[in-house]
């Protein structure tokens, strides 16, 4: 008897849940967006979503593209690969021609593979990954898909950046990183561009420590300055990144901080004063780099987004993304994966600060510029209202981040 | 030698830290039986509260105050929660604690924002006490120190100088004791577990400007603080004290010595080869699982002596 | 046909649930949702999952922190085999795998088990805390075993069918998880019955007698332990056929604070207790995720609400109705009933009203999003809606108090005619 009545609730539950997935008519053009919205890394999802609206809104000013208006549609995978599925299915269900997702190189692989296995078995609805911060070498070159597009540079090229702007005095660094596949690649790639590069400098510590499970790092500041180091290089994010430089900070130590992740939201309120002209952090773009090079029109650009947020504006590759998204829709001439995907190999655009970028064909990464940001007192646009900003100190052109790749793509109807 | 007076100087810090978040929970989890989940959650609103405190009145009244908000807080938490849920069982209360976890996070993240927040160690305590070796000791480290000391001092006294906190140690061992002798257990639950919320919101007023406050400091301090009083022992302050220090040391000194299971066995003239079986486990270096030692030790102490180490008697 | 009389709620639950998918069949593209698939499949792992912890809590009165590296180490297993197996190192039926992944939990969970069994209580629940971290922590640090953070992608498309079915769509591997689903249940099922279930109890209620009795507790708790870790091993396996990856949320802490949040809401008491459990945890955290910035905050108060109001779960309020159904007094409460919904609706949209409100105040409106119901968008700056979410709150809440109180004093007048007819027959 009561079996009966739970089946009832369930199938009543589920039925007022599903009502809300389906389709309406295709009139815009959608991009699922999956990335941790909730729980304790949330900031890192909150933040994007707000630039890429930002981002959108302008694009959809500008003509989107064939006509149609893009729109963002997020779904929080709360940090766990099979939530980022159930939200690709949601996608794919609803015809939706992109996935974007920026944050943990393991979703982005899940997602990769995902999308390869939809692509393969269902050809009639296929789309497109759009991978907007996932930078593990892997992706674009073991992994490599002729479905996945990586926006922002992988670890191999950001270390190479990271270690072009080593200043010649530099010459004993030392090595932090998280101990899993980003950690390791990091670590991997930062001592070959060391070798490669910098042959003088001398690796005085390498260590890997377990991700987001440290609460004090005073310990190993204090074995960095017994080894003697003169700077601190390390591809950490979030806590384990904030918690190490505060303690070497509050330490005093002599060091600089060269880091992948510090302009990040969260990141510059944790550091606070103490990391003047000590934290580096590699960068797609700050705000103080459109004054240092005279575009107007890129500054009031980000000055739009601060006065509607009275927040920082970072991710200009954000707008890369969809500037391309709006060229290679408009080439293609149809909101097809298949024909955007074509469309999209190769494509070379301008940013929307002036510099040469392209799609590289044989790997889908793109190829951009790429900024050194120190952290310090009295620039034009400081960081989260703490008076410090990013000044940019060194400039890297995208052909001189070319870095060779292993990938072997596998196009569609070319097998 | 300079690395060892800095590491023991530092772990001392950290498992000060510890301590103070860690004798809270002692005290509710050995009295009242309640796996307290939202404990950290107190730590969390300790370090909220003082930094608006902070930015209006300053630091120092930021320290009285916040625990007080923070007792305040358990307290109402106790009396018109836990005790409803109490005849429910110990699944439900711990149920409800999560439950209560998910809450305030959340809750912390409408009011303060997802970002953290800048939480700032006050000026006059904002340089270096001295230097050890060139590395400067932050006065604000001694100062954590000394509150620390502090607060295990005046525990220590008020449970054994005092009226009321004899009746709470009785109560700690033999709670239908106590209760069969007429003292009003249930408000001395209300007491204890308001005063174990006070301590951990003390814990996240000196704690949340020496680490980073943000939404997710609870998520990331919960589970340790389970291992110190569960390493600890129930029913015992004391052990408490030694397990969080103990923890505070251990994770300190990990990063010092840089060895391996691999290292160890090439002593007694064994090498390891990428062949050998096994060999990725035997080739991470203590630095590297160091944060993980607790909970090894945690395992290992309740496998072999499930009281604790001082505790009075079994988990 | 005595089978069909006995079993037919089993067999209609079936049919029910292979017919839900086809509630949403997009007819003008001629395929499954594969979204509303891939949730169900989720529900089914989820549900033996729950189920399997459920032995433990349940029966055993084990409270485990650590349950979902007995599921993770199965979806490992099941990952491995389908390696071997599409690499054509072994021949294995693809509906076989979770099996390989029931294998695999069932020998983690004695080796695990061996360790953790030796104590009960709040002893168990904290190894169990320090193993699932240790293991969790190993998941990242070790790639050989456990792929590292990337994991462990494969291919469930074998060809080495039993049936010959290809397992492409998301539709057959529903199929499966329901096929497996009920057979874990059933087995479930009959276990609570067999002598180690019963003595599982025994331990449970009352220690030192079972052990009077003859029986080592120690070794009852470890064959239960061993037993959950088959099952919840098989949900691995199912887990791997779903998501064709397993990574080290499989084997971390908030896994296994599912399976406790499912079993304890749907009720531990009932067999079916945590199968309701786990569709209201799965709908909470996949579905209403999608609506709300705000779902873990219901997520919160369902749990604070559940704890307070309805300790047994939700099984334990339709076993609460059992005696007046049995009476065939149902109808009297219907009026009760539908005289308390309304305000207890308007309690509901009151409190959502509010959260919304707030939330998209203080983080969708940084976010770009704008709250509209029914398309209409809602200012939430002006103080209006505050002041009619509030009210809904309040005045709801006091009509549903006044409600209840009725509701209380038809409920008792119903129990104790029961009580009086049963004295009397």
């Amino acid at each position: 008897m009561l079996q009966g009545k739970w089946l009832a609730v369930f199938s009543g539950l589920v039925l007022a849940i599903a009502g809300c997935g389906q389709a309406s008519a295709q009139a815009t053009i959608k991009v699922a967006y999956t990335d941790p919205l909730s729980g304790p890394f949330a900031q890192v999802g909150d933040a994007n979503l707000k630039q890429m609206q930002y981002i959108i809104d302008y694009i959809n000013s500008k003509g989107g593209a064939l006509g149609k208006k893009f729109e963002l549609v997020p779904f929080d995978n709360k940090s766990q690969p099979s939530d980022a599925l159930i939200a690709l299915k949601s996608a794919t269900d609803q015809n939706m021609p992109f996935i974007m997702q920026c944050s943990g190189s393991n979703i982005a692989a899940a997602l990769i593979d995902g999308v390869n296995k939809n692509n393969e078995r269902n050809p009639d609805n296929r789309i497109i990954y759009l991978n907007c911060g996932a930078v593990a070498p892997e992706l674009t070159n073991e992994q490599c898909s002729f479905w996945h597009f990586r926006f922002d540079l992988h670890a191999g090229m950001k270390a190479e950046v990271m270690v072009r702007a080593l200043p010649k005095e530099t010459t004993k660094v030392y090595l932090i990183n998280q101990d899993y596949l980003f950690g390791q690649s990091v670590q991997r790639e930062v001592r070959n561009y060391l070798t490669k590069l910098r042959p003088d400098v001398q690796v005085v510590g390498d260590e890997l420590i377990p991700l987001g499970k440290i609460k004090d790092f005073s310990p190993y500041i204090t074995k960095i300055k017994a080894s003697g180091a003169q700077a601190l290089l390390t591809g950490n994010w979030g806590p384990d990144m904030n918690l190490l430089i505060k303690a070497g900070v509050d330490a005093g130590a002599d060091l600089h901080y060269y880091t992948f992740y510090a302009h990040l939201a969260g990141g510059p309120t944790a550091i606070g004063a103490g990391g003047d002209n000590r934290v580096l952090s590699v960068m797609s773009y700050s705000e103080n780099v459109a004054p240092a090079i005279g575009n107007k029109e890129a500054e009031a650009f980000g000055e739009g987004f601060r006065a509607k947020h009275k927040f920082d504006f970072s991710a200009a590759g954000f707008r890369t993304i969809f500037e391309y998204l709006q060229a290679a829709v408009n080439k293609a001439g149809s909101v097809d994966a298949t024909k955007i995907a074509t469309a999209m190999e190769g494509l070379e655009l301008k940013d929307f600060l002036g510099y040469d970028t392209k799609m590289r064909k044989d790997d889908h990464q793109i190829i951009t510029e790429y900024f050194v940001g120190t952290f310090k007192k009295g620039t034009k646009y400081d960081a989260e209202g703490t008076g410090l900003g990013w000044a940019p100190t060194a400039t890297i052109l995208a052909k001189d981040i070319d870095q060779p790749n292993t990938c072997k793509m596998k196009r569609p109807g070319a097998s | 030698m300079e690395v060892f007076v800095v590491s023991l100087l530092n772990g001392l810090v950290y498992g000060m830290l510890l301590f103070m978040l860690a004798s809270g929970l002692t005290l509710i989890l050995s009295m009242m039986g309640v796996l307290n989940f939202a404990h950290a959650s107190a730590y969390m609103l300790g370090a909220y509260f003082a930094y608006t405190i902070s930015t209006y009145i300053g630091f120092w009244p930021a320290l009285i105050l916040a625990p007080l908000l923070c007792g305040l807080v358990g307290a109402a938490i106790e009396m018109f929660g836990l005790r409803r849920v109490h005849r429910n069982g110990h699944i439900a209360e711990l149920l409800f604690t999560f439950g209560l976890a998910l809450l305030i996070e959340k809750g912390v993240q409408m009011t303060w924002g997802l970002l953290p927040v800048p939480y700032r160690v006050p000026e006059l305590l904002d340089f270096p006490l001295f230097s050890v070796y060139g590395t400067h000791f932050p006065a604000y480290r001694a100062f954590m120190l000394l509150i620390s000391a502090l607060m295990f001092g005046a525990i220590w006294l008020g449970l054994t100088r005092t009226r009321i906190g004899l009746v709470i140690q009785a109560a700690l061992t033999h709670p239908d004791m106590a209760s069969a002798l007429g003292h009003n257990v249930p408000r001395i639950f209300t007491l204890v577990f308001a005063a174990g919320t006070a301590l951990a919101g003390l814990a996240g007023v000196i704690g949340g400007n020496y680490q980073v406050t943000e939404p997710a400091m609870a998520f990331t301090m919960g589970p340790i603080v389970f291992v110190v009083v569960v390493f600890g022992g129930l029913g015992s302050l004391t052990g408490c004290f030694i397990a969080s220090i103990l923890m505070g040391l251990i994770q300190t000194f990990a990063v010092v010595f840089d060895v391996s299971l691999a290292d160890l066995l090439a002593k007694f003239g064994f090498t390891v080869t990428s062949g050998t079986p096994f060999a990725e486990v035997l080739n991470v270096t203590l630095p590297r699982v160091g944060a993980l030692l607790p909970f090894l030790m945690l395992v290992l102490i309740l496998v072999f002596r499930p009281r604790g180490l001082m505790g009075t008697r079994d988990t | 046909m005595n089978m069909l009389r006995r079993h037919w709620p089993w067999i209609l639950a079936f049919v029910i649930l292979l017919a839900i998918p086809f509630l949403f069949y997009d007819w003008s593209k001629g395929r499954h949702s594969g979204f509303v698939l891939t949730l169900m499949s989720e529900i089914g792992v989820m549900a033996i999952f729950a189920l399997s912890y459920n032995m433990l809590m349940g029966q055993a009165g084990l409270l485990s922190f650590g349950h979902a590296v007995l599921l993770g180490m199965g979806a490992y297993c099941a990952a491995h085999v389908v390696l071997l197996v599409k690499a054509g190192t072994i021949w294995l039926p693809t509906e076989l795998v979770p099996l390989a992944g029931g294998l695999g939990g069932l020998f983690f969970g004695f080796v695990f088990g061996w360790l953790v069994t030796k104590q009960r209580a709040t002893a168990f629940a904290m190894i169990t805390m320090g193993l699932g971290e240790l293991v969790s922590a190993a998941a990242l640090m070790f790639m050989g075993f456990f792929g590292g953070e990337g994991g462990i992608p494969v291919d469930r498309v074998m060809n080495t069918s039993l049936v010959g079915v290809s397992y492409s769509s998301p539709w057959q591997v529903y199929c499966l998880v329901l096929v497996w689903a009920f057979v874990a249940a059933v087995l479930m099922k009959l276990q609570t019955q067999t002598p180690l279930g019963s003595m599982a109890n025994a331990t449970r209620d009352n220690f030192e007698r079972a052990q009077f009795v003859g029986y080592d507790p120690r070794m009852v708790r470890l064959y239960q332990f061993a037993l959950s870790g088959f099952f919840a091993g098989i949900g691995g396996g199912l887990y791997v056929m779903i998501y064709e990856i397993v990574t080290f949320d499989t084997v971390s802490a908030a896994k296994s604070a599912n399976a406790l949040l499912a079993v304890y809401i749907g009720g531990a008491g009932g067999f079916f207790g945590p199968i309701l459990g786990t569709i209201v945890v799965v709908l909470l955290q996949s579905g209403v995720s999608l609506l709300s910035n705000a779902w873990l905050l219901y997520v919160g108060i369902l749990f604070i609400v559940m704890v307070m109001y309805a300790p047994g779960g939700l099984i334990g309020l339709l076993f609460m109705h059992m005696p007046i159904w049995r009476a065939g007094r149902m109808r009297e409460l219907l009026l009760p009933y539908a005289r308390a919904f309304p305000p207890a609706l308007i309690v509901l949209l009151g409190f959502v009203f509010l959260v919304e409100l707030t939330s998209f105040t203080t983080i969708g409106a940084a976010q770009g999003k704008k709250f509209s119901i029914g398309g209409n968008v809602i200012d939430t700056t002006a103080p209006m809606p505050w002041v009619i979410a509030l009210a809904m709150l309040v005045l709801g809440a006091l009509w549903l108090r006044r409600e209840a109180r009725g509701f209380r004093e038809r409920w008792d007048d119903v129990m104790d005619g029961i009580k009086r007819q049963g004295a009397m027959s």
